[in-house]
């Protein structure tokens, strides 16, 4: 039956062409856009780290003065100043802890000849790269006493490996960063998080290749390197001496392995901000502890136009399926007299409406396939936009299935009023009409 | 034109035409909101700037040796005057829409401190002598930095400049002290102060957020000698005629290069600055005008398709009221005026519609009140496209032959 159903539809398309190019072009226009702009939207909100996302979070104290501090309202503060990251680091509290920040580096390659450039580093303590999962191509990471001593090494990203050293095993060897010379203890496999949310607020880049070198935060110090960002709560005279001045410049970051861990952990962080309350050092009791995915919400990581095209895309999309019910209505209503016939060979109500909603599922099928291909030109602009995430803007397996959900789902809402009409007309006028 | 009948006809086909209806509201309530928001991000692309933005290219040198930069700096300049075509040459911590910010509070009374409430935040400008120059800054009140006070300022352990001068905009001078003139009054960052003696016209910060608001213009411009710039002079801005700008920035690029082999140049026009500070703004424009147009399309199909629909219902109907003594002009008339109805209900339902869009997008974004004039708008362009999609399907039954109306009846 769904054959002859199938058959019947195919017939009626091919019999009015304009307008079932029309209906087709409608849902795929529509479907198109609301494909592109939620892929996008899914690729700025997805979850960097999936493994392991759910055990890590962001401790955030204020020591901002109490002048303007509403109890309950006021956030507390994005960054943490040094001496309170290296308070909640040597506490050791958690699992694992770092604390981080971002900067530039000058890097200078060994051949000759080779120009200096400029590239993304990270300062940052021992347990980074176990706490993220960063893989290691060659190597490892640097110790917690290496931190303490200041030692002169670096752990480098692959691309920079690639670039200085032909992708070869370069642990051991040494490279000029900062016109001084750093040993390589070890290069990461290609790893560069979507959003790099352990950079965010640090006055870094959320998303692109990933940072090229890694050096901890004492040495890297030693040499002058500054934070990309910082700031400053009260007068300061010393911003050579950011460990000393009250400026915020650093992130932290802690491991925790349960729900427990989590809420001692938060007990702890209030009650330390009590304690600096008592040593004069703080004014604002309050604290927070948001875990990775909390933080990226609370830090709006996603571009607000980014959600405004999602919400444009769907009104859009919206029209499309008004039009298309509009554009099948009167394409059943024109065939009233097909339908009279029908019925007074015996077809009952359930059989007419099955066989239009076979018809709206082709339309959608057609729609489905050519929004597909309209979502790639998209995607394939948004490629060509020049927003640091444009280049990841690709179409991927999920989407593809979901295109497919969407473009039915649309067309089947769109066919039940007209295929609902189409089945309560009474036959005997419209065998009298014809 | 008698409108009863049509309201009759209507009043028959209830589905079609509030499906019409329908799509006329949806779309008037999304189209009044993305011409909004077009219009918004056309006037902050076009953000004006007084600096002389065809003729400045720059080359930021960086990665230099901050104990040398006392003799570099003049040693890099000379070399760039040398260039031909060169009309001013200076260096200068930072541009307008570069991304590099150095912000700092200031309050107006002596003790008043960066954590202040009350205070204002400004972007900080550190310029080497000649700036004005190499800027086209315009200057508006009071005078620019002498001699004395590009030689007498630097940076020492202190967040601030060792100077007590400071030049501010006409935008940041009306909105700290209204109504009075700027001129010797102070600005105070504990232990720091700063006499205004000179009012330039309005320069952008080097960051302005996502949206253009009212701390666009708040910029303030320090003089730093090179002796004591300790590596935040890093912007070398070369001034010229813009025909000659493209072919100067690169000789000035390999110029820097030679001379500071160490360190890492990177030269852009001014404009490129500007473009690509907008960049993601434009083509969020020219995304919006892309389904404006679109959506208008898909709508125009559907009036077409609808009343193409209606006219083959009628055509009986038609073929009756030529033969009684209609002229075709009566039958265009008829479907004319049946859209205008159809439209003007849906765009009434639809500037309903487009002022709750735009409340919810005022807050929930950073949106404002959409201007009263847009819903007109929105409503005429709606007749409009109305009336242009009706007038084939019209035409059409306008040509149906009055012997209809004797067939199979």
């Amino acid at each position: 039956m769904f054959a002859y159903y199938l058959d019947l539809a195919l017939r009626s398309l091919r019999r009015n062409k304009v307008l079932t190019t029309l209906m087709v072009l409608a849902l795929a226009l529509g479907i198109g856009a609301t494909i592109t702009t939620l892929t996008v939207l899914r690729l700025l909100s997805g979850d960097p780290l999936p493994q392991k996302s759910a055990h890590l979070f962001y401790p955030q104290l204020d020591p901002n003065a109490k002048d303007g501090y509403i109890v309950g309202q006021t956030k507390p503060a994005p960054t943490m100043t040094y001496v309170d990251a290296m308070n909640l680091l040597h506490a050791h509290r958690a699992v694992r802890q770092a604390a981080m920040a971002l900067s530039q580096a000058k890097i200078l390659p060994q051949q000759g000849g080779k120009h200096p450039f400029f590239s993304d580093a990270v300062m940052t303590t021992a347990d980074f790269f176990a706490m993220f999962d960063a893989p290691f191509q060659y190597g490892g990471g640097w110790t917690a006493a290496d931190d303490d001593s200041g030692a002169q090494l670096v752990v480098i990203a692959s691309f920079l490996n690639d670039k200085l050293f032909g992708g070869a095993d370069s642990v051991g060897k040494t490279i000029r960063l900062n016109d001084r010379d750093f040993r390589i203890v070890g290069v990461l496999k290609p790893w560069a998080p979507q959003p790099r949310f352990y950079a965010q607020d640090l006055g870094g880049r959320s998303y692109g290749d990933g940072d090229a070198a890694f050096l901890p935060l004492r040495t890297a110090r030693a040499i002058d390197m500054g934070p990309q960002d910082t700031e400053c709560y009260a007068a300061v005279t010393d911003i050579k001496h950011l460990e000393t001045a009250p400026c915020m410049w650093l992130g932290v970051w802690v491991e925790l392995a349960d729900d427990t861990a989590v809420a001692d952990y938060r007990s702890f962080l209030s009650g330390y901000a009590q304690q600096q309350i008592a040593q004069g050092r703080f004014e604002r009791p309050e604290t927070a502890l948001l875990d990775l995915m909390g933080w990226l919400r609370d830090q709006q990581v996603v571009p607000d136009d980014v959600r405004l095209q999602a919400g444009l895309a769907f009104g859009f999309l919206l029209i499309c399926v008004v039009n298309t019910v509009g554009l099948l209505l009167a394409k059943c209503l024109r065939r009233s007299q097909e339908i009279g016939v029908r019925r007074a060979l015996g077809a009952t109500r359930r059989e007419i409406f099955t066989q239009f909603m076979v018809e709206a599922a082709i339309v959608g099928m057609a729609g489905g396939v050519l929004g597909l291909l309209f979502a790639e030109l998209g995607l394939l602009g948004i490629r060509h936009q020049p927003a640091e995430y444009a280049s990841l803007a690709h179409l991927d397996l999920g989407m593809f299935f979901f295109t497919f959900v969407v473009a039915l789902g649309a067309s089947l809402i769109a066919g039940i009023l007209p295929a609902w009409r189409a089945c309560v007309l009474a036959p005997a006028p419209q065998l009298k009409a014809a | 034109m008698e409108i009863r009948p049509i309201f009759a006809s209507l009043r028959k086909h209830r589905i079609p035409a509030c499906l019409i209806v329908l799509e006329i509201a949806l779309a008037c309530a999304v189209l009044c909101n993305a011409v909004f928001m077009i219009s918004q991000r056309v006037s902050d692309i076009h953000l004006g700037n007084a600096i002389d933005e065809p003729g400045i290219a720059t080359v930021v040198l960086r990665g230099t040796d901050d104990k040398l930069v006392g003799s570099d700096i003049p040693r890099n300049l000379a070399a760039l005057r040398g260039i031909a075509g060169v009309q001013a040459v200076a260096v200068t911590s930072t541009l307008p829409l570069s991304h590099n910010n150095w912000g700092w509070s200031f309050g107006l009374d002596p003790d008043a401190t960066i954590s202040d409430q009350k205070s204002h935040n400004v972007s900080l400008y550190f310029v080497g002598e000649g700036a004005d120059q190499a800027l086209g800054l315009r200057l508006l009140q009071g005078r620019f930095f002498n001699g004395d006070e590009y030689a007498g300022s630097k940076f020492d352990t202190a967040p601030l400049p060792e100077t007590h001068v400071v030049v501010i905009t006409q935008s940041l001078a009306k909105k700290l002290w209204p109504g009075q003139s700027a001129l010797g009054k102070t600005l105070y960052s504990m232990p720091h102060y700063y006499t205004v003696i000179g009012v330039v016209a309005d320069v952008l910060r080097p960051a302005i957020g996502t949206h253009s608001g009212p701390y666009t213009y708040d910029s303030t411009y320090y003089p730093l000698s090179a002796d004591g710039s300790k590596g935040v002079l890093a912007y070398y801005l070369i001034r010229s005629a813009p025909q000659d700008r493209d072919r100067i920035l690169r000789e000035a690029e390999q110029t820097l290069a030679k001379l500071n082999p160490g360190a890492v140049t990177k030269g852009q026009t001014y404009s490129d600055i500007r473009n690509k500070y907008f960049a993601d703004m434009s083509s969020m424009a020219w995304m919006l005008v892309l389904v404006c147009v679109v959506m208008l399309a898909v709508t125009a199909f559907g009036i077409v398709g609808l009343t193409s629909f209606w006219v083959g219902q009628r055509r009986r109907q038609i073929g009756i009221r030529r033969a009684v003594g209609a002229t075709r002009g009566h039958i265009m008339q008829y479907f004319q005026t049946e859209n205008l109805l159809l439209t003007t209900a849906g765009v009434a339902i639809g500037m309903g519609l487009a002022f709750g869009i735009n409340v919810y997008l005022m807050q929930h974004y950073e949106m404002s009140r959409m201007p009263w004039y847009y819903l007109p708008g929105g409503a005429l362009s709606l007749w409009l496209l109305g009336q242009a999609s009706v007038f084939g399907p019209a035409q059409k039954a306008a040509s149906v032959p009055p012997v209809v109306a004797t067939r199979s009846v």
